[in-house]
């Protein structure tokens, strides 16, 4: 994955839209959050391939961006992403990677499944 | 440490075995003990990807698998089971199914001494459901059919609750072993291991005792 270049990012979005396509959707604190910070609260959602067909895509603000895709009846979107690659089977992988190098949020839209 | 029939270790994710107990398997297979370890994901959530990225959410089970069967090699451990599940679902599978996942390995095995975590005091979700899974089913069995049961815990509240570990391993023979073990997960492990090395050059004495001996909790039924 490389730094988000914007416009490459948008375009890429774009050629998503309109397409039946699989959604991995995830933020994360990590499973440790709480054990090593007592107190902390520990929230995160998760979820892998579902099917979405979206009518518009953007890359909005600096550098980590927010992605909001407009679905027929509904949203989706993700902040915090500051890195993202076309992998070599056509899927859209964006992330969120701290200074720290763990991984906050991923953003990915495939036109095949993901695996398991 | 006394001579086994069969040791079975289960863990849900590749590293899970490296930090406290590669040593104690390491020393069962120079003693000859069969040692079969059951890897239940491929630690597929795992939030290590560096930055520069060296891995993304797709390909990091892909070297997590690598890195897991290399952890074996340095081990001497021949007989790895990956058991297909995902990182983080673990909990969220029907408790029945993860029972008989653990059960069907006791019947095929029949070891004398299985390795997990205690259930409620090990920090993440599919530790303490590991560990669930693996109490059940050994509880399931009649008393005199019934394995050891040594479990790792390390939530803050341990000590508090259920003392201090009863069981002392010196893994002393196999630190090279062991070491290979850590630093064959070195997607997950190489920051320590930078740490851990200078303190073991130094001769850290709170870093040898981790290098040279392991301690467990007998789990009582």
């Amino acid at each position: 994955m490389e730094l988000v270049q914007r416009d490459q990012l948008q375009s890429l979005i774009d050629s998503f839209a309109g397409k039946d396509v699989y959604i991995h959707l995830e933020t994360t604190n990590g499973s440790y959050a709480a054990h090593f910070q007592e107190g902390f609260f520990n929230a995160g959602a998760f979820i892998r391939n579902i099917v979405v067909n979206y009518e518009l895509g953007k890359v909005a603000g600096d550098s980590p961006h927010r992605i909001g895709l407009k679905l027929p009846s509904g949203w989706i979107y993700a902040q915090g992403i500051t890195h993202y690659e076309l992998d070599e089977h056509g899927r859209l992988l964006m992330a969120g990677l701290g200074p720290d190098g763990k991984l906050a949020v991923a953003f990915e839209i495939s036109e095949t499944p993901f695996t398991y | 440490m006394e001579k086994e029939r069969h040791v079975l270790v289960i863990f849900p994710h590749p590293d899970d075995e490296a930090f406290g107990v590669s040593g104690t398997i390491a020393t069962y297979i120079e003693m000859g003990v069969p040692v079969t370890y059951a890897c239940l994901t491929l630690g597929e959530m795992g939030r290590n990807l560096g930055n520069p990225p060296f891995a993304n959410r797709e390909t990091l089970p892909m070297i997590r698998k690598k890195e897991l069967q290399a952890s074996a090699d340095a081990m001497g451990l021949t007989d790895l089971r990956m058991m297909g599940l995902r990182d983080k679902t673990v909990e969220f599978e029907d408790d029945e199914k993860m029972v008989k996942l653990v059960t069907d390995l006791i019947e095929e095995l029949n070891p004398s001494l299985m390795i997990s975590f205690y259930p409620g005091l090990s920090v993440h979700p599919d530790h303490d459901a590991t560990g669930r899974a693996v109490v059940e089913a050994i509880r399931r069995m009649a008393d005199s059919e019934r394995p050891k049961l040594y479990t790792i815990a390390f939530d803050n509240n341990t000590v508090e609750q259920i003392g201090h570990p009863d069981v002392h391993h010196d893994v002393s023979g196999v630190t090279e072993r062991k070491l290979g073990a850590m630093n064959a997960h070195a997607s997950q492990t190489v920051w320590m291991m930078e740490d851990m090395q200078k303190r073991l050059d130094a001769e850290d004495p709170d870093a040898l005792r981790w290098l040279k001996t392991e301690h467990f909790y007998t789990y009582t039924f």
